[in-house]
């Protein structure tokens, strides 16, 4: 690789203000946060008399544990069921060419392309009608069934590349289309299974819309639609708002974190599949 | 006379075809084979196809029915045809919404996937190493966090005694500070940084992946000729990057066009309606007005402008096999 110094110079000097961009109103949130509860910072600059205060006030009032209850609670309500349904779906679109796959797979896609705001109004009177409205199913479902389009198109990617061959030996040793599903298919899915759950969890937890049209109490929401209603109490408390915003930001982080290279890789393989 | 060999073939005992009644019952049995297990395989579609159909194909059915109605949620819905249509279309405020949400695709779309371009090519070149992948995951960062908390986090560094000012103020620029949120001529554009800070590591990242799998024979070729890094950009990168631009243009634009979570957020629409995009409206227009019909119309307008706008970038950056 040969580039010259001043192209060398130039593109790492655009890297830095880029990532000072990205970066900066992280810190600038993290500094406010420190300024005592209900003034108004001026200033970059650190705190004479850091309020690490401000973060415990900040749990208690948004009620963090039970947020934090509440998210896992939707998270583990969400996600499984909808890998399992999604990944049937995908194995009888894209593996078992059930007649009438083409239209169920564009009948799927076609739902990529619906932005949620386009049809919540229907969704909250058939909630009403229901009588799941307000409650924590006022979330479960409507997520599970966004989540199709980019679930199913996803999986069946993955069925529609899979050898005849595999199930073909299956079914000679006798297995049926459940077996061969669940004891053959399944544990080689599993790679993209764990993929689309880590997308759909992340996607949960930051869904805020869906919370705010459908839950009226902010404690039964996601992290992300509590937060909502956090600002609305906070709006003229910048400090106390932006410590909450930090404690909701950071189980998100640390997830990043940990697993950064699965979440970068699917998110950027579910964007090419979809 | 010249037997039709139609009938011989169908007489039986004839070798070459098949008794019709043999035929049938043939045909009859596979079709039957085939049945069983089509109708198992249709059993493993059916709980996402019915979550699916009543959660989202039955309510935008619905959305379509109910933005030819007048209706406020509770009382006897009146039909009005075109009306709720023919509305938008007249009311300033309606109508701005779209026009708002175009100009929030250059910023949320347009912006990052062209500086994205240019970064995926800076790390390629000149920043392989450790340095490049800090580079990736930094920007990518926003990406994870949810959009509410951008939102916050914008709307104060944006606001009077917000981090921004104080910048402008460092470098002897006070005269600029206002509250960029609060301002009719800035709102917009501030709420644009917040898309692109949010969308500029996803573009950067995936179009990065599309820059390392181009054959470096290519660069290696143009590097002997002399090519500089803007030749090179122009003539090997964006061409061969079709299908990523592409990609990044579809989910961004649908970013941009199906914007609420920040927006709300910062803004809510304001001031006056210069933020306000078809989500916000829909919200406003459902939810606190109670007109069903127009917020349903403007759903209707607002998924088919999503559709007509994606098709073309689908058509034009379609991958192209060798």
């Amino acid at each position: 690789m040969k580039v010259a110094r001043g192209e060398f110079w130039v593109g790492r000097a655009l890297l830095l203000t880029l990532m000072a961009f990205t970066i900066l109103p992280f810190i600038s949130i993290f500094i406010t946060a420190l300024h005592p509860s209900g003034t108004v910072p001026s200033g970059f600059e650190w705190p004479a008399d850091p309020q690490w205060i401000n973060f415990v006030t900040a749990w208690n009032q948004a009620e963090m544990p039970k947020l934090l209850a509440s998210s896992i609670y939707l998270v583990l309500a969400v996600v499984p069921a909808a890998m399992v349904i999604s990944t049937m779906a995908g194995y009888a679109i894209g593996l078992l060419k059930i007649p009438g796959s083409h239209v169920l797979l564009f009948l799927f896609v076609f739902g990529l392309t619906l932005p949620f705001a386009g049809f919540i109004i229907p969704i909250y009177f058939l909630e009403r009608a229901l009588g799941i409205y307000n409650t924590r199913l006022a979330i479960v479902f409507p997520l599970i069934a966004l989540y199709m389009p980019f679930a199913v198109f996803w999986m069946r990617a993955h069925f529609v590349n899979m050898p005849a061959e595999i199930s073909e030996a299956a079914r000679v040793d006798g297995a049926n289309t459940w077996d061969l599903f669940w004891q053959i298919h399944v544990p080689l899915a599993l790679p993209p299974v764990t993929s689309l759950g880590i997308l759909m969890a992340i996607w949960t937890w930051n869904q805020f819309l869906l919370c705010l049209v459908l839950v009226e109490d902010p404690t039964q929401r996601t992290m992300a639609g509590a937060l909502g209603a956090f600002q609305g109490h906070y709006a003229n408390n910048v400090p106390l708002l932006c410590a909450g915003t930090i404690l909701i930001l950071v189980p998100t982080l640390v997830v990043f974190v940990i697993f950064q290279r699965q979440i970068i890789a699917a998110l950027l393989q579910g964007a090419v599949k979809g | 006379m010249p037997t039709p060999i139609r009938s011989v073939g169908n007489t039986p005992g004839t070798s070459g075809n098949r008794h019709p009644v043999t035929e049938t019952f043939r045909r009859i049995f596979r079709h039957r084979r085939i049945r069983r297990e089509d109708v198992v395989g249709w059993l493993f579609v059916l709980p996402a196809l019915i979550m699916y159909a009543v959660f989202v194909l039955l309510p935008f059915a619905s959305t379509i029915r109910y933005s030819f109605y007048k209706w406020n949620g509770v009382g006897p819905a009146t039909w009005v045809g075109w009306k709720n249509y023919v509305n938008i279309f007249q009311v300033p405020n309606l109508i701005g919404t779209v026009i708002n949400a175009f100009w929030l695709v250059v910023w949320f779309s347009f912006i990052p996937v062209s500086l994205g371009l240019i970064v995926a090519s800076v790390i390629h070149r000149t920043a392989t190493g450790r340095f490049g992948t800090v580079a990736r995951t930094v920007l990518f960062l926003p990406n994870v966090i949810p959009l509410v908390a951008a939102g916050i986090i914008w709307g104060w560094l944006l606001a009077l005694p917000g981090l921004i000012n104080q910048i402008l103020k460092t470098f002897g620029l006070g005269a600029l500070a206002r509250a960029w949120l609060g301002d009719f001529d800035t709102a917009l554009p501030a709420v644009g940084v917040v898309g692109i800070w949010v969308l500029l590591g996803f573009c950067t990242v995936l179009l990065l992946t599309g820059v390392s799998k181009i054959d470096p024979a290519l660069y290696e070729s143009a590097r002997i000729d002399g090519a500089g890094w803007l030749r090179e950009f122009a003539a090997i990168t964006v061409p061969l990057l079709r299908y990523e631009i592409g990609v990044c243009l579809t989910v961004t634009v649908v970013a941009a066009l199906a914007a609420f979570d920040i927006i709300w957020v910062t803004t809510a629409g304001g001031p006056g309606s210069s933020t306000s995009v078809p989500g916000i409206q829909i919200y406003i227009l459902g939810f606190t007005q109670r007109a069903i019909g127009p917020a349903s119309a403007l759903a209707v307008l607002l998924m088919a402008l999503v559709v007509l706008a994606i098709i073309p970038i689908q058509y034009l950056t379609k991958e192209v096999k060798q």
